[in-house]
């Protein structure tokens, strides 16, 4: 790997009202990993994603987004923000969410696709798109009235429109049931393989991704260690990490139990009977 | 009204709209109407999918003593609507909204004003001399004397707020569906806020003229939602609510003509029934589509 890769963070630190919420990050994302974000909650997981996007300054070290300072509205970025869901009362269709993904920074109002060249050329993405993350089904109904897991494919979709070098989701996986944590786990890693997509996923549930992973970023204690995920998420390492100790369970199955970490536990009982 | 002695309506529709054009004020309330419909289609469109109606009922209750002062001191009411409402339009984007949806602090204070509002356009009307029916077209709705002057006004000042709407349209969608990811693109979110307040400003300072201010809503908001009811598509729910306020000013204008009965009541009773035809319509659409989908023996409803 080297300077052009996606994303790379060197001893990064940022103070934000005067508090230095985390330093000394250090990761590099090559084009087509998945890495994962994890910490407890109010470690500045979300932090991390918006210094990535040019939304925060660092207060030390550097972060290159494709060898370049991050700057807003790139298009070499994908965002996906956490988020409830859009209401159910929102009356536009799915693909329209989508195709404002590509187009949507773009003054003018869109053109039926019957009157114009570049009109053809953006829904043939749309429909590509929409094939790419499993919509096709239901991208034509309005937005609001789509499940979770359904909304979150379109906007999954919206986010790698602009055929980003980096993809960043914050909590893609928060709002969903078990069923579609598993299938849009899934559906990530493999954008992140075919379309060389760089993934970084902020999560506080390791279980669902942690075969698809490549590496992790564990962030607590106003510090992180990263690596790949069976050597970070090790009772030695969080529990140096957090400065107490913390057990790191594997069950038969090889799913990883995290105990006694401060706030949100990073283990589900109910996910280990649906995995797999 | 006594201009009616031409005779009422007849059954001839060649010969009703003969009557109905037989006046040059008439002509000049559905060119006004036909402006107005059109604005109030396409930027209520935006109101309703940004959840702005709140604000939109706020700038029409302010174009009340808009209106009024201007009478009172001998301006154009026109100035009046358009200066109050645009002004209240930037006084609303001026109050810092509590976090990402903070709406309950922006409605206590643009509840406040609006009381505020009602309370100087009555003052104002009252020290004009009190005459009851111009408290009543401002509020509810007139299409008598509107001039050739207020025609051109109407048009070109409705032209240039589409013409906004045209230049930032799909960004104003981004931005109103999907604040946050609009940002994260380099959509100036806050900008477009201000600038699409003002424009909806400016939209119902002009629907007022036909509504009345306390119907605006006719027009603003009623074929915009019956729009969305019908349609998910952006450009085919444009189109069909500006269709829809076209129609029901049309019909409006008639009935109110004919009839000689307050414009406002026609024109929201006809919104009104176009909206709830559209509800009941989609809904038992949708019902035959899941009973098409599903095998009979869950539906429970006899054939």
């Amino acid at each position: 790997m080297n300077g052009t890769s996606p994303l790379v963070v060197r001893d990064a630190a940022v103070r934000l009202g005067g508090r230095t919420i985390w330093s000394d990050v250090t990761v590099e994302v090559g084009a087509g990993e998945f890495v994962a974000v994890l910490g407890p909650n109010g470690v500045g997981k979300s932090t991390l994603l918006k210094v990535v996007l040019g939304l925060l300054p660092l207060a030390a070290g550097e972060v290159l987004v494709c060898g370049r300072e991050p700057g807003r509205g790139s298009s070499q970025v994908g965002y996906l923000p956490q988020r409830r869901g859009f209401d159910e009362s929102t009356r536009v269709r799915g693909v329209d969410i989508v195709r404002l993904g590509l187009d949507g920074t773009r003054l003018g109002v869109p053109l039926p696709a019957r009157f114009s060249a570049r009109a053809r050329v953006a829904s043939r993405r749309v429909d590509e798109l929409v094939e790419l993350v499993g919509a096709a089904g239901f991208a034509d109904h309005p937005i609001g009235a789509l499940s979770g897991g359904e909304q979150q494919r379109l906007l999954i979709a919206q986010a790698l429109a602009r055929r980003p070098a980096l993809l960043l989701l914050d909590e893609p996986l928060d709002s969903l049931d078990l069923a579609n944590q598993v299938a849009v786990s899934g559906l990530l890693a493999d954008i992140c393989r075919t379309e060389g997509v760089a993934v970084v996923i902020v999560a506080h549930d390791l279980n669902p991704i942690i075969t698809y992973l490549d590496r992790v970023v564990y962030l607590a204690n106003g510090s992180a260690v990263t690596g790949p995920p069976r050597e970070v998420v090790t009772s030695g390492t969080l529990s140096e990490l957090y400065g107490t100790p913390i057990e790191v369970l594997e069950a038969s199955d090889g799913r990883l139990v995290v105990v006694g970490q401060p706030e949100a536990a990073s283990y589900h009982p109910a996910l280990h009977a649906h995995h797999h | 009204m006594v201009m009616l002695a031409d005779g009422g309506f007849t059954w001839d529709p060649v010969e009703d709209v003969r009557r109905l054009l037989e006046f040059h004020f008439m002509v000049n309330a559905f060119r006004a109407g036909t402006i107005v419909a059109v604005v109030a289609g396409v930027i209520g469109w935006f109101m309703v999918l940004r959840r702005q109606t709140f604000a939109g009922h706020t700038l029409s209750i302010v174009a009340f003593p808009g209106a009024a002062g201007a009478t009172l001191v001998g301006v154009s009411p026109l100035l009046g609507y358009f200066g109050f409402c645009i002004a209240a339009a930037l006084a609303i984007a001026g109050v810092p909204r509590a976090g990402a949806r903070g709406t309950s602090e922006e409605s206590a204070v643009v509840g406040t004003v609006q009381a505020f509002a009602l309370a100087c356009g009555f003052l104002f009307v009252t020290l004009y001399g009190g005459l009851l029916d111009s408290v009543n077209s401002l509020l509810f709705g007139s299409f008598l004397g509107i001039t050739d002057t207020q025609v051109a006004t109407l048009l070109f000042v409705g032209a240039a707020a589409l013409g906004v709407i045209v230049l930032v349209g799909r960004p104003l969608l981004f931005a109103s569906l999907d604040p946050d990811v609009a940002a994260a693109h380099g959509v100036p979110v806050r900008l477009l806020s201000v600038v699409f307040l003002v424009v909806l400003g400016v939209a119902v300072a002009e629907a007022s003229q036909i509504t009345g201010a306390l119907l605006v809503f006719a027009l603003l908001v009623v074929p915009p939602a019956t729009a969305q009811v019908v349609t998910p598509r952006p450009l085919l729910g444009l189109g069909l609510s500006v269709a829809i306020g076209m129609l029901v000013t049309w019909l409006g204008l008639a009935c109110s003509y004919f009839s000689d009965q307050p414009i406002g009541f026609f024109v929201t009773t006809f919104a009104f029934a176009g909206y709830l035809l559209a509800q009941v319509g989609t809904r038992v659409a949708g019902r035959f589509r899941a009973r098409g989908a599903r095998t009979p023996l869950h539906t429970g409803i006899p054939a």
